[in-house]
């Protein structure tokens, strides 16, 4: 048992190491920058260095590049540049968003902390549970609404769920009422084809590094008309709607990532999901029945610990996700599930997948191998659940 | 994964950090892991600027982040909130309200370091687990059975915060300091130039804030709805004669002299506490002495349950000197006798039997 001989020779070489090539299916949490949108933002970076105010060929050209990634980004929304206000991510544009006077506001639980963080002081705040598919329904939302709210904020599609909301019907609802109607979309435009007119929402935030560009860049849709309060003091960039010195080539890589074809992963993802629910007992896939992300899929594996999967799967070389990351890096269960109606043990036996365009078939099969193998190994150690 | 992998409980001190880097040195494969087990942002009103560097805080495991990365070995840190808080606060905050004073860390030791976190180790792939702990273990071949050992370092030595661990955990486990000095820890550490080599040793309760059990007890009952005792009570000598008020039994422990409030010719302790009377009972440095308590549920760790008397030296609390005592079991308790009185016995605390340095086994004063 003890054979720690300080200076003793060591055994032949087992040092642990991750493996080298890791599969990634983290794709909700973050997504690598594609390789063609590297090659659009690395020359910025090194040679179009000039500030988008200044009068002179570098300002000029700076600016050129903001616009047409404004354009860009706009064609690929269905809006109209003018509508679109680049930040540095998400919070921020749900920052920017939420920021009031408002008199009512609804929300969800199934919100992200940069929705509900913003939102969780105000005074008064309705705080709409989804039914058990994990959606807020029109019905929901129309029963929630007072003379008195100016303010609804429902996410398009959950990080951890990808259930999709029916954000056209919210929307007409909240408008019927009178009501502005925001939605963190961050999920969506690097998945799904998408029209913000159509759609008919008034605020809309998004986030680069969830689209195959870095992070640090983001934007906020404004649709005309709609009055934002600015959370940044300073230069009057961005029409005066946020301040501060332009992140070109950050905002260039959005544009170049915003006209990228979109890449089907909805038939991986039933690969994984077949796969996983055929060979494991007590599999149950969350918000089945709801419209979902094509790249997401979320599983209960009843009576294990997520974490205990998670870590034994990033050893075994597969990043994948379980709950919300709490400031130390441990694993709390997420909200979103919570909010479905699951326990805290159900939620902690849950792992998401997110897959992305790089992923093959062949990762897949190698992900459901792995899974296969470090459940049975999971299960063996607590028998209740042979 | 059958790799021999090793689990090393990484509290981002400099103990558990020369364990990794010991291990690390030696080409065993390990993995560094810290348990997140207790939220420093609830109880907000306990927060003091020096509450910072406990136990779960994020500077530890920033440290323990930091050493694993100088290592260069895979970390996570894990959450353990909800078992730390039922099977070692919940119980903490119970026994001070039932008029017993309770011993955590033996709770957290026997509940989530070598069950909840083994059982995590064994998760992920880890063959045993490895802790900082001082404390030696070993396999003895005639009995068959896994013997635990007090440390090399007496100034050191852990083994009574370990009298709850079971031959299962203990053949699982390793202790790679036993063998060595607090000093030659610290060597080791600064020889491999860790980031914490010179970092202090932590203290106090990890979840109680500066050692202020009252305090907490009071703020985590309020969160909970839990009801707190009477606030008020007599304190009476050991006849029943009232002496004073004391401003609730849970704020006393038994043995305590200070903070009693009681003008007395001589010197007064705390002799119990008693919750049904909501009484605290007082009495002179004699009256603390004691030559028996029983041990209940008591874990038999390096040797069987005996069937005859044996003789033993038991220890029941962490500064305590082992004193010499017969022990018999009878009815599920294992009755003690000591060869001299001893001074303030308290019902909740821990009492550990050794036999020299072997630990035979311990359990719970009845």
């Amino acid at each position: 048992m003890e054979k720690l001989k300080r200076g003793g020779q060591p055994s032949p070489p087992a040092t642990i190491r991750l493996p080298s090539r890791v599969a990634y299916f983290d794709h909700n949490a973050t997504t690598p920058v594609a390789p063609d949108v590297l090659a659009a933002l690395l020359p910025v970076l090194a040679e179009s260095y000039g500030n988008a105010s200044s009068i002179h060929q570098h300002g000029q050209r700076a600016k050129q590049l903001l616009e047409s990634a404004r354009r860009q980004l706009a064609d690929r929304l269905g809006c109209s540049p003018k509508e679109l206000v680049f930040t540095s991510g998400g919070t921020e544009s749900n920052n920017l968003a939420l920021a009031g006077p408002h008199r009512h506001v609804i929300t969800s639980s199934l919100e992200h902390p940069a929705v509900a963080q913003p939102l969780a002081h105000h005074a008064n705040l309705t705080v709409l549970p989804p039914n058990a598919e994990g959606l807020i329904t029109p019905e929901a939302l129309r029963a929630a609404l007072r003379p008195d709210t100016d303010l609804v904020s429902i996410m398009h599609a959950n990080n951890e769920l990808g259930c999709l909301q029916p954000i056209a019907e919210l929307a007409a609802v909240a408008h019927h009422a009178g009501a502005l109607f925001h939605s963190d979309g961050v999920q969506v435009p690097g998945r799904l084809p998408l029209n913000l007119t159509a759609l008919g929402v008034d605020l809309y935030s998004l986030s680069g590094h969830k689209m195959y560009a870095p992070k640090g860049v983001g934007a906020l849709y404004v649709r005309q008309g709609v009055q934002l309060h600015p959370q940044l003091y300073g230069g009057r960039h961005e029409s005066g709607r946020r301040a501060g010195t332009e992140n070109i080539p950050g905002i260039v890589a959005l544009g170049t990532a915003a006209a990228r074809p979109l890449t089907d992963l909805s038939a991986l993802r039933d690969r994984l999901e077949a796969g996983l629910l055929a060979a494991i007992p007590h599999a149950i896939v969350n918000c089945a029945a709801a419209p979902r992300l094509p790249n997401t899929t979320n599983i209960r594996f009843a009576g294990l610990e997520g974490e205990a999967l998670v870590i034994g799967l990033d050893l075994r070389g597969f990043s994948v996700s379980s709950g919300a990351a709490c400031s130390s890096g441990a694993v709390e269960p997420s909200p979103a599930l919570l909010a479905i109606g699951l326990t805290r043990e159900q939620a902690k036996s849950c792992i998401r997948f997110s897959l992305g365009e790089s992923n093959t078939a062949d990762e897949v099969d190698a992900l459901i191998a792995a899974t296969i193998a470090a459940i049975a190994h999971l299960r063996k150690l607590s028998p209740t659940y042979v | 994964m059958s790799n021999g992998l090793i689990a090393v409980a990484m509290s981002g001190g400099v103990d558990s950090s020369a364990v990794a880097a010991l291990l690390k040195k030696e080409g065993q494969p390990i993995v560094g892991m810290t348990m997140q087990l207790w939220n420093q942002r609830r109880l907000p009103e306990l927060s003091t600027e020096t509450s910072g560097g406990r136990c779960c805080s994020i500077d530890d495991v920033y440290d323990a982040r930091y050493v694993s990365q100088f290592l260069g070995i895979p970390y996570y840190v894990v959450n353990f909130e909800d078992q730390f808080e039922q099977h070692v606060v919940r119980p903490f905050v119970d026994d001070y309200l039932n008029g017993r004073t309770p011993i955590p860390c033996t709770l957290c030791n026997n509940f989530i370091k070598f069950e909840t976190f083994l059982e995590m180790a064994s998760g992920i792939g880890a063959e045993k687990i490895a802790t900082g702990h001082y404390a030696r273990v070993s396999f003895d071949e005639p009995t068959g059975r896994y013997q635990l050992r007090r440390a090399v370092d007496s100034t050191k030595d852990q083994t009574y915060f370990l009298l709850g661990l079971t031959q299962a955990q203990l053949s699982k486990t390793l202790f790679p300091l036993g063998h060595m000095l607090k000093t030659e820890t610290r060597e080791l550490a600064r020889e491999a130039g860790l980031p914490v080599a010179e970092k202090q040793d932590s203290q106090e309760i990890c979840f109680v804030p500066n050692g202020d059990y009252a305090a907490f007890i009071a703020a985590y009952a309020a969160e909970q709805g839990i009801a707190l005792p009477e606030s008020g009570g007599d304190i009476v000598s050991q006849t029943g004669e009232v002496l004073g008020r004391h401003a609730g039994f849970h704020n006393y422990t038994v043995g305590q002299r200070r903070g009693l409030g009681v003008a007395a010719a001589e010197p007064l302790y705390v002799i119990a506490t008693e919750p049904a009377s909501n009484r605290v009972t007082v009495g002179s440095p004699a009256d603390l002495l004691t030559t028996r308590l029983s041990i209940r549920d008591m874990n038999w760790i390096s040797i069987a349950a005996p069937d005859e008397p044996i003789r033993a030296q038991v220890r029941i609390r962490n500064r305590h000197i082992p004193a010499p005592a017969t022990l018999t079991l009878r009815d599920g308790l294992v009755e003690v006798e000591f060869d001299q009185p001893q001074r303030a016995v308290t019902p909740g605390q821990g009492a550990a039997v050794y036999d020299g340095d072997l630990v035979l086994g311990g359990g719970w004063i009845a």
